[in-house]
Protein backbone atom coordinates (compact mmCIF):
# COMPACT_ATOMS: atom_id res chain seq x y z
CA UNK A 1 0.00 0.00 0.00
CA UNK A 2 2.81 2.41 0.74
CA UNK A 3 5.33 3.40 -1.85
CA UNK A 4 8.98 3.14 -1.12
CA UNK A 5 9.78 6.79 -1.42
CA UNK A 6 12.68 8.84 -0.30
CA UNK A 7 11.88 12.19 1.10
CA UNK A 8 14.07 15.25 1.10
CA UNK A 9 14.68 17.05 4.34
CA UNK A 10 12.72 20.24 4.37
CA UNK A 11 11.94 22.72 7.05
CA UNK A 12 8.55 21.89 8.59
CA UNK A 13 7.92 25.59 9.06
CA UNK A 14 7.81 26.06 5.31
CA UNK A 15 4.78 23.76 5.31
CA UNK A 16 2.72 26.09 7.46
CA UNK A 17 2.00 27.90 4.19
CA UNK A 18 -1.55 26.91 3.31
CA UNK A 19 -2.30 25.32 -0.07
CA UNK A 20 -4.04 28.44 -1.41
CA UNK A 21 -1.04 30.64 -0.87
CA UNK A 22 1.22 28.02 -2.39
CA UNK A 23 -0.44 28.88 -5.68
CA UNK A 24 0.55 32.48 -5.17
CA UNK A 25 4.08 31.34 -4.50
CA UNK A 26 5.46 32.97 -7.62
CA UNK A 27 3.55 36.15 -6.88
CA UNK A 28 4.96 36.27 -3.38
CA UNK A 29 8.48 36.09 -4.70
CA UNK A 30 7.98 39.45 -6.32
CA UNK A 31 6.82 41.25 -3.16
CA UNK A 32 8.66 41.48 0.19
CA UNK A 33 7.62 38.62 2.50
CA UNK A 34 5.36 40.02 5.18
CA UNK A 35 5.64 39.34 8.86
CA UNK A 36 2.80 37.96 10.93
CA UNK A 37 2.48 41.10 13.02
CA UNK A 38 1.37 43.03 9.99
CA UNK A 39 -1.77 40.94 9.71
CA UNK A 40 -2.36 40.46 13.41
CA UNK A 41 -6.11 40.49 14.06
CA UNK A 42 -6.07 41.98 17.56
CA UNK A 43 -6.13 45.67 18.47
CA UNK A 44 -2.41 46.00 19.11
CA UNK A 45 0.26 48.26 17.78
CA UNK A 46 3.70 47.02 16.87
CA UNK A 47 7.06 48.75 16.71
CA UNK A 48 10.60 47.80 15.72
CA UNK A 49 9.39 45.29 13.11
CA UNK A 50 7.29 43.36 15.60
CA UNK A 51 9.73 43.31 18.51
CA UNK A 52 7.69 45.71 20.60
CA UNK A 53 3.96 45.25 21.22
CA UNK A 54 1.57 47.75 22.78
CA UNK A 55 -2.17 47.95 23.30
CA UNK A 56 -4.03 50.17 20.88
CA UNK A 57 -4.65 52.87 23.43
CA UNK A 58 -1.42 53.44 25.26
CA UNK A 59 -3.50 54.62 28.18
CA UNK A 60 -1.60 56.72 30.62
CA UNK A 61 1.81 55.11 30.02
CA UNK A 62 3.36 58.46 28.99
CA UNK A 63 1.95 59.97 32.19
CA UNK A 64 3.38 57.16 34.32
CA UNK A 65 6.79 57.53 32.72
CA UNK A 66 6.61 61.30 32.99
CA UNK A 67 5.72 61.23 36.68
CA UNK A 68 8.55 58.85 37.49
CA UNK A 69 11.13 60.81 35.50
CA UNK A 70 10.09 64.22 36.82
CA UNK A 71 10.01 63.08 40.47
CA UNK A 72 13.42 61.44 40.18
CA UNK A 73 14.81 64.40 38.30
CA UNK A 74 13.75 66.77 41.04
CA UNK A 75 15.18 64.40 43.62
CA UNK A 76 18.57 64.23 41.91
CA UNK A 77 18.67 67.96 41.28
CA UNK A 78 17.68 69.21 44.72
CA UNK A 79 18.01 66.57 47.40
CA UNK A 80 21.12 64.77 46.27
CA UNK A 81 23.66 67.63 46.39
CA UNK A 82 22.66 68.44 49.96
CA UNK A 83 22.51 64.84 51.14
CA UNK A 84 25.79 63.84 49.49
CA UNK A 85 27.47 66.61 51.46
CA UNK A 86 25.84 65.79 54.75
CA UNK A 87 25.37 62.05 54.66
CA UNK A 88 26.89 59.75 52.10
CA UNK A 89 27.58 59.53 48.37
CA UNK A 90 25.56 56.28 48.23
CA UNK A 91 22.28 58.19 48.29
CA UNK A 92 22.25 59.11 44.58
CA UNK A 93 23.80 55.71 43.76
CA UNK A 94 20.94 53.80 45.41
CA UNK A 95 18.44 56.24 43.94
CA UNK A 96 19.92 55.79 40.48
CA UNK A 97 19.88 51.99 40.65
CA UNK A 98 16.25 51.96 41.82
CA UNK A 99 15.24 54.42 39.11
CA UNK A 100 16.85 52.34 36.35
CA UNK A 101 15.21 49.18 37.70
CA UNK A 102 11.79 50.83 37.82
CA UNK A 103 12.00 52.18 34.29
CA UNK A 104 13.25 48.92 32.82
CA UNK A 105 10.52 46.92 34.59
CA UNK A 106 7.88 49.36 33.39
CA UNK A 107 9.04 49.21 29.79
CA UNK A 108 9.30 45.43 29.88
CA UNK A 109 5.74 45.20 31.21
CA UNK A 110 4.41 47.57 28.57
CA UNK A 111 6.23 46.22 25.57
CA UNK A 112 6.04 42.48 26.22
CA UNK A 113 3.38 40.22 24.79
CA UNK A 114 1.29 39.35 27.88
CA UNK A 115 0.55 35.82 26.65
CA UNK A 116 -1.78 36.43 23.75
CA UNK A 117 -3.29 33.29 22.28
CA UNK A 118 -3.36 33.31 18.50
CA UNK A 119 -6.83 32.90 17.05
CA UNK A 120 -7.86 29.51 15.78
CA UNK A 121 -7.16 28.77 12.15
CA UNK A 122 -10.27 28.27 10.00
CA UNK A 123 -9.70 24.50 9.93
CA UNK A 124 -9.42 24.35 13.68
CA UNK A 125 -12.51 26.48 14.16
CA UNK A 126 -14.47 24.28 11.79
CA UNK A 127 -13.37 21.18 13.64
CA UNK A 128 -14.47 22.59 16.98
CA UNK A 129 -17.77 23.73 15.54
CA UNK A 130 -18.31 20.28 14.15
CA UNK A 131 -17.74 18.71 17.50
CA UNK A 132 -20.27 20.77 19.39
CA UNK A 133 -22.74 22.14 16.92
CA UNK A 134 -25.51 19.65 16.42
CA UNK A 135 -28.01 21.89 14.66
CA UNK A 136 -25.63 22.91 11.90
CA UNK A 137 -27.40 26.20 11.41
CA UNK A 138 -25.34 29.28 10.66
CA UNK A 139 -28.09 31.84 10.62
CA UNK A 140 -28.16 32.54 14.32
CA UNK A 141 -25.53 32.66 16.99
CA UNK A 142 -25.81 29.59 19.18
CA UNK A 143 -26.11 30.09 22.95
CA UNK A 144 -22.80 30.51 24.85
CA UNK A 145 -20.96 27.24 24.82
CA UNK A 146 -19.12 25.77 27.74
CA UNK A 147 -17.13 22.63 28.14
CA UNK A 148 -16.58 21.01 31.48
CA UNK A 149 -13.31 19.36 32.30
CA UNK A 150 -11.65 17.91 35.36
CA UNK A 151 -8.59 19.63 36.70
CA UNK A 152 -7.01 17.97 39.74
CA UNK A 153 -10.34 16.31 40.56
CA UNK A 154 -12.18 19.63 40.35
CA UNK A 155 -14.74 20.53 37.71
CA UNK A 156 -13.80 23.62 35.71
CA UNK A 157 -15.89 25.18 32.97
CA UNK A 158 -14.15 26.27 29.80
CA UNK A 159 -15.90 28.96 27.84
CA UNK A 160 -16.01 29.30 24.09
CA UNK A 161 -14.59 32.55 22.76
CA UNK A 162 -16.63 33.79 19.81
CA UNK A 163 -13.96 36.20 18.65
CA UNK A 164 -11.06 33.78 18.74
CA UNK A 165 -13.21 30.79 17.77
CA UNK A 166 -11.87 28.36 20.31
CA UNK A 167 -12.45 27.08 23.79
CA UNK A 168 -10.43 29.22 26.14
CA UNK A 169 -7.88 27.28 28.18
CA UNK A 170 -8.34 27.54 31.96
CA UNK A 171 -7.42 30.94 33.46
CA UNK A 172 -7.55 32.55 30.05
CA UNK A 173 -9.72 35.59 29.49
CA UNK A 174 -10.58 37.77 26.52
CA UNK A 175 -9.56 41.42 26.86
CA UNK A 176 -12.02 43.64 25.04
CA UNK A 177 -9.60 46.58 24.94
CA UNK A 178 -6.96 44.60 23.12
CA UNK A 179 -9.38 42.18 21.46
CA UNK A 180 -7.21 39.19 22.35
CA UNK A 181 -7.47 36.13 24.54
CA UNK A 182 -4.68 36.34 27.11
CA UNK A 183 -3.38 33.39 29.09
CA UNK A 184 -3.53 33.64 32.89
CA UNK A 185 -5.19 37.02 32.42
CA UNK A 186 -4.71 39.28 35.42
CA UNK A 187 -6.08 42.64 34.30
CA UNK A 188 -5.64 45.36 31.70
CA UNK A 189 -3.53 48.04 33.31
CA UNK A 190 -3.99 51.54 31.83
CA UNK A 191 -0.96 52.88 33.72
CA UNK A 192 1.20 50.44 31.85
CA UNK A 193 -0.77 50.56 28.61
CA UNK A 194 -0.99 46.79 28.23
CA UNK A 195 -2.66 43.66 29.59
CA UNK A 196 -0.96 41.87 32.46
CA UNK A 197 -0.91 38.14 31.84
CA UNK A 198 1.22 35.03 32.02
CA UNK A 199 4.26 36.41 30.22
CA UNK A 200 4.60 39.84 31.78
CA UNK A 201 3.21 39.35 35.28
CA UNK A 202 6.70 39.08 36.78
CA UNK A 203 7.79 42.31 35.14
CA UNK A 204 4.64 44.02 36.42
CA UNK A 205 5.27 42.74 39.94
CA UNK A 206 8.91 43.84 39.97
CA UNK A 207 7.78 47.21 38.62
CA UNK A 208 5.33 47.85 41.46
CA UNK A 209 7.69 46.52 44.13
CA UNK A 210 10.66 48.55 42.94
CA UNK A 211 8.41 51.57 42.54
CA UNK A 212 7.35 51.22 46.19
CA UNK A 213 10.98 51.06 47.26
CA UNK A 214 11.83 54.04 45.10
CA UNK A 215 8.99 56.19 46.45
CA UNK A 216 9.74 55.32 50.08
CA UNK A 217 13.42 55.99 49.48
CA UNK A 218 12.78 59.38 47.91
CA UNK A 219 10.24 60.21 50.61
CA UNK A 220 12.73 59.31 53.32
CA UNK A 221 15.44 61.41 51.71
CA UNK A 222 13.12 64.39 51.37
CA UNK A 223 12.09 64.19 55.03
CA UNK A 224 15.76 63.90 56.04
CA UNK A 225 16.59 66.89 53.89
CA UNK A 226 13.84 69.03 55.42
CA UNK A 227 14.79 67.93 58.93
CA UNK A 228 18.43 68.70 58.38
CA UNK A 229 17.67 72.12 57.07
CA UNK A 230 15.42 72.98 60.02
CA UNK A 231 16.68 74.16 63.41
CA UNK A 232 15.64 70.97 65.16
CA UNK A 233 17.54 68.94 62.66
CA UNK A 234 20.45 71.25 62.61
CA UNK A 235 20.92 71.20 66.33
CA UNK A 236 20.38 67.47 66.50
CA UNK A 237 23.29 67.28 64.10
CA UNK A 238 25.34 69.59 66.31
CA UNK A 239 24.57 67.55 69.42
CA UNK A 240 25.51 64.36 67.67
CA UNK A 241 28.84 65.81 66.58
CA UNK A 242 29.56 67.72 69.80
CA UNK A 243 29.85 71.03 67.93
CA UNK A 244 28.68 74.50 68.61
CA UNK A 245 26.89 76.68 66.05
CA UNK A 246 29.81 79.05 66.21
CA UNK A 247 32.29 76.30 65.38
CA UNK A 248 30.08 74.99 62.60
CA UNK A 249 29.69 78.38 60.97
CA UNK A 250 33.38 79.21 61.23
CA UNK A 251 34.26 75.71 60.13
CA UNK A 252 36.80 75.44 62.92
CA UNK A 253 37.03 71.66 62.82
CA UNK A 254 35.46 70.63 59.54
CA UNK A 255 38.04 69.23 57.20
CA UNK A 256 36.08 66.10 56.32
CA UNK A 257 32.38 65.40 56.74
CA UNK A 258 31.29 62.35 58.68
CA UNK A 259 30.40 61.55 62.27
CA UNK A 260 33.62 59.80 63.14
CA UNK A 261 36.55 61.40 61.48
CA UNK A 262 35.94 65.09 62.04
CA UNK A 263 38.82 67.15 63.25
CA UNK A 264 36.84 68.11 66.30
CA UNK A 265 39.05 67.32 69.33
CA UNK A 266 36.08 67.41 71.69
CA UNK A 267 34.10 64.76 69.89
CA UNK A 268 33.94 61.32 71.50
CA UNK A 269 33.69 59.89 67.97
CA UNK A 270 30.38 58.22 68.73
CA UNK A 271 27.00 59.77 68.10
CA UNK A 272 25.52 58.12 71.19
CA UNK A 273 28.30 59.32 73.47
CA UNK A 274 28.20 62.85 72.06
CA UNK A 275 24.44 63.02 72.61
CA UNK A 276 24.67 61.63 76.12
CA UNK A 277 27.44 63.96 77.15
CA UNK A 278 25.81 67.08 75.76
CA UNK A 279 22.25 66.39 76.85
CA UNK A 280 22.52 64.12 79.85
CA UNK A 281 25.91 64.95 81.20
CA UNK A 282 26.34 66.32 84.79
CA UNK A 283 24.76 69.72 85.18
CA UNK A 284 27.60 72.19 85.89
CA UNK A 285 26.98 74.67 88.70
CA UNK A 286 26.53 78.39 88.16
CA UNK A 287 29.85 80.13 88.76
CA UNK A 288 28.46 83.57 89.44
CA UNK A 289 27.18 83.51 93.02
CA UNK A 290 24.23 85.78 92.28
CA UNK A 291 22.58 85.60 95.64
CA UNK A 292 25.62 85.51 97.80
CA UNK A 293 25.81 88.17 100.55
CA UNK A 294 28.55 90.71 100.36
CA UNK A 295 30.83 91.22 103.44
CA UNK A 296 30.68 94.92 104.69
CA UNK A 297 34.27 95.95 103.75
CA UNK A 298 33.69 94.89 100.25
CA UNK A 299 31.55 98.03 99.67
CA UNK A 300 34.65 100.44 99.79
CA UNK A 301 36.58 98.98 96.89
CA UNK A 302 33.32 99.04 94.97
CA UNK A 303 32.68 102.69 95.99
CA UNK A 304 36.27 103.77 95.17
CA UNK A 305 35.80 102.29 91.76
CA UNK A 306 32.86 104.57 91.21
CA UNK A 307 34.68 107.52 92.96
CA UNK A 308 37.18 107.58 90.13
CA UNK A 309 34.39 108.50 87.82
CA UNK A 310 32.65 110.81 90.35
CA UNK A 311 35.14 113.74 90.36
CA UNK A 312 34.67 113.98 86.61
CA UNK A 313 30.98 114.22 87.08
CA UNK A 314 31.37 116.72 89.98
CA UNK A 315 33.52 118.95 87.85
CA UNK A 316 30.98 119.02 85.12
CA UNK A 317 27.68 118.94 87.06
CA UNK A 318 26.08 120.71 90.04
CA UNK A 319 25.72 119.18 93.55
CA UNK A 320 22.21 117.88 92.91
CA UNK A 321 23.52 115.64 90.24
CA UNK A 322 26.41 114.63 92.50
CA UNK A 323 23.98 113.37 95.09
CA UNK A 324 22.07 111.40 92.52
CA UNK A 325 25.25 109.85 91.22
CA UNK A 326 26.33 108.80 94.67
CA UNK A 327 22.96 107.17 95.26
CA UNK A 328 23.28 105.33 91.98
CA UNK A 329 26.77 104.11 92.80
CA UNK A 330 25.67 102.80 96.14
CA UNK A 331 22.73 100.96 94.65
CA UNK A 332 24.99 99.18 92.13
CA UNK A 333 27.18 97.64 94.76
CA UNK A 334 24.29 96.40 96.91
CA UNK B 1 10.96 1.89 -8.17
CA UNK B 2 12.20 4.38 -5.63
CA UNK B 3 10.93 7.89 -6.17
CA UNK B 4 12.16 11.01 -4.50
CA UNK B 5 9.56 13.50 -3.39
CA UNK B 6 9.94 16.53 -1.27
CA UNK B 7 7.25 17.00 1.32
CA UNK B 8 6.43 20.32 -0.28
CA UNK B 9 5.80 18.73 -3.65
CA UNK B 10 3.69 16.09 -2.04
CA UNK B 11 1.68 18.82 -0.41
CA UNK B 12 1.07 20.51 -3.70
CA UNK B 13 0.34 17.31 -5.56
CA UNK B 14 -1.63 15.57 -2.86
CA UNK B 15 -4.94 16.94 -1.76
CA UNK B 16 -5.66 17.38 1.86
CA UNK B 17 -8.27 14.84 2.77
CA UNK B 18 -8.79 15.88 6.36
CA UNK B 19 -7.25 17.51 9.37
CA UNK B 20 -7.34 16.06 12.85
CA UNK B 21 -6.75 18.20 15.91
CA UNK B 22 -5.34 16.72 19.10
CA UNK B 23 -6.57 18.98 21.87
CA UNK B 24 -4.92 19.92 25.12
CA UNK B 25 -5.29 17.79 28.21
CA UNK B 26 -5.99 19.96 31.27
CA UNK B 27 -6.41 17.23 33.90
CA UNK B 28 -3.13 18.27 35.53
CA UNK B 29 -3.75 21.98 35.40
CA UNK B 30 -2.45 24.52 32.93
CA UNK B 31 0.76 22.66 32.08
CA UNK B 32 1.13 21.98 28.36
CA UNK B 33 -0.01 18.39 27.77
CA UNK B 34 -1.87 16.88 24.85
CA UNK B 35 -4.50 14.19 24.89
CA UNK B 36 -3.10 10.78 24.08
CA UNK B 37 -6.46 9.44 22.90
CA UNK B 38 -6.06 7.96 19.43
CA UNK B 39 -8.35 9.71 16.93
CA UNK B 40 -10.52 7.43 14.82
CA UNK B 41 -9.59 9.11 11.53
CA UNK B 42 -6.04 7.86 11.83
CA UNK B 43 -6.94 4.25 12.38
CA UNK B 44 -6.33 3.30 8.78
CA UNK B 45 -3.11 5.19 8.47
CA UNK B 46 -0.94 4.60 11.46
CA UNK B 47 -0.35 2.25 14.31
CA UNK B 48 -2.04 3.34 17.53
CA UNK B 49 1.00 2.48 19.61
CA UNK B 50 3.26 4.56 17.39
CA UNK B 51 1.05 7.59 17.52
CA UNK B 52 0.57 7.46 21.27
CA UNK B 53 4.34 7.13 21.66
CA UNK B 54 4.83 10.33 19.67
CA UNK B 55 2.31 12.27 21.73
CA UNK B 56 3.72 10.93 24.97
CA UNK B 57 7.24 11.98 24.02
CA UNK B 58 5.97 15.43 23.13
CA UNK B 59 4.21 15.66 26.48
CA UNK B 60 7.42 14.72 28.27
CA UNK B 61 9.35 17.35 26.35
CA UNK B 62 6.83 20.05 27.23
CA UNK B 63 6.92 18.96 30.87
CA UNK B 64 10.71 19.35 30.77
CA UNK B 65 10.33 22.86 29.36
CA UNK B 66 7.96 23.91 32.12
CA UNK B 67 9.71 22.05 34.92
CA UNK B 68 10.20 23.98 38.15
CA UNK B 69 13.69 23.00 39.10
CA UNK B 70 16.84 24.58 40.39
CA UNK B 71 17.84 25.56 36.89
CA UNK B 72 14.65 27.49 36.24
CA UNK B 73 14.86 29.22 39.62
CA UNK B 74 18.46 30.27 39.04
CA UNK B 75 17.56 31.56 35.60
CA UNK B 76 14.59 33.45 37.01
CA UNK B 77 16.51 35.03 39.90
CA UNK B 78 19.42 36.00 37.70
CA UNK B 79 17.03 37.57 35.22
CA UNK B 80 15.25 39.49 37.98
CA UNK B 81 18.51 40.86 39.36
CA UNK B 82 19.63 42.07 35.96
CA UNK B 83 16.22 43.69 35.39
CA UNK B 84 15.52 41.02 32.77
CA UNK B 85 18.12 42.48 30.43
CA UNK B 86 19.89 39.13 30.42
CA UNK B 87 17.32 37.76 28.00
CA UNK B 88 18.68 40.06 25.34
CA UNK B 89 21.74 37.84 25.09
CA UNK B 90 20.65 34.51 26.54
CA UNK B 91 18.05 32.04 25.35
CA UNK B 92 15.56 30.87 27.94
CA UNK B 93 15.36 27.22 28.96
CA UNK B 94 11.87 27.01 27.44
CA UNK B 95 13.14 28.27 24.07
CA UNK B 96 15.92 25.67 24.10
CA UNK B 97 13.41 22.87 24.67
CA UNK B 98 11.12 24.25 21.96
CA UNK B 99 13.99 23.90 19.50
CA UNK B 100 14.41 20.30 20.62
CA UNK B 101 10.70 19.71 20.07
CA UNK B 102 10.83 21.21 16.59
CA UNK B 103 13.67 18.90 15.70
CA UNK B 104 11.83 15.89 17.11
CA UNK B 105 8.68 16.65 15.14
CA UNK B 106 10.62 17.08 11.93
CA UNK B 107 12.38 13.81 12.54
CA UNK B 108 9.07 12.02 13.24
CA UNK B 109 7.55 13.51 10.12
CA UNK B 110 10.43 12.35 7.97
CA UNK B 111 10.68 8.84 9.37
CA UNK B 112 7.17 7.85 10.29
CA UNK B 113 4.40 10.19 9.20
CA UNK B 114 5.35 11.36 5.74
CA UNK B 115 5.65 7.80 4.38
CA UNK B 116 2.09 7.26 5.57
CA UNK B 117 0.77 10.46 4.01
CA UNK B 118 0.44 12.27 7.30
CA UNK B 119 1.97 15.48 8.55
CA UNK B 120 2.36 16.73 12.10
CA UNK B 121 2.35 20.48 12.65
CA UNK B 122 4.43 21.83 15.51
CA UNK B 123 1.96 22.97 18.24
CA UNK B 124 3.88 26.22 18.70
CA UNK B 125 2.55 27.32 15.34
CA UNK B 126 -0.98 26.87 16.62
CA UNK B 127 -0.39 28.71 19.88
CA UNK B 128 0.27 25.48 21.82
CA UNK B 129 -3.43 24.73 21.57
CA UNK B 130 -3.52 21.69 19.30
CA UNK B 131 -1.37 19.19 17.48
CA UNK B 132 -2.61 19.45 13.93
CA UNK B 133 -2.36 16.23 11.92
CA UNK B 134 -2.91 16.73 8.21
CA UNK B 135 -4.11 13.65 6.33
CA UNK B 136 -3.26 13.59 2.67
CA UNK B 137 -5.15 11.63 0.09
CA UNK B 138 -3.63 8.23 -0.36
CA UNK B 139 -2.22 8.46 -3.89
CA UNK B 140 -1.82 4.76 -4.25
CA UNK B 141 -5.55 4.23 -3.85
CA UNK B 142 -6.37 6.58 -6.74
CA UNK B 143 -4.34 4.47 -9.19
Amino acid sequence: MMKNCEYQQIDPRALSVSPSSAQNHTEKKAQRPRRKWEVFPGKNRFFCDGRIILARQSGVLPLTLGLIIVTCGLFFAFDCPFLVEHLTVFIPVIGGVLFVFVVISLLRTSFTDPGILPRATPDEAADIEKQIDTSGSSTYRPPPRTKEILINQQVVKLKYCFTCKMFRPPRTSHCSLCDNCVERFDHHCPWVGNCVGKRNYRFFYSFIISLSFLTSFIFGCVITHITLRSQAGFHTYLVASNLTTNEDIKGSWSSKRGAEDSGNPYSYNSIMTNCCVTLCGPMPPSLIDRRGLLPPDEATPAASASDIELPLFAAKNDTHMEENCQDFALSCTA
Amino acid sequence: MAETHSLQDMRQQAAVAAKVFIQRDYTNGTVCQFQTKFPSELETRIDKQQFEETVRTLNNLYAEAEKLGSQSYIEGCLACLTAYTIFLCMETHYEKVLKKIAKYIQEQNDKIYAPRGLLLTDPIERGLRVIEVTIFEDRSLTR
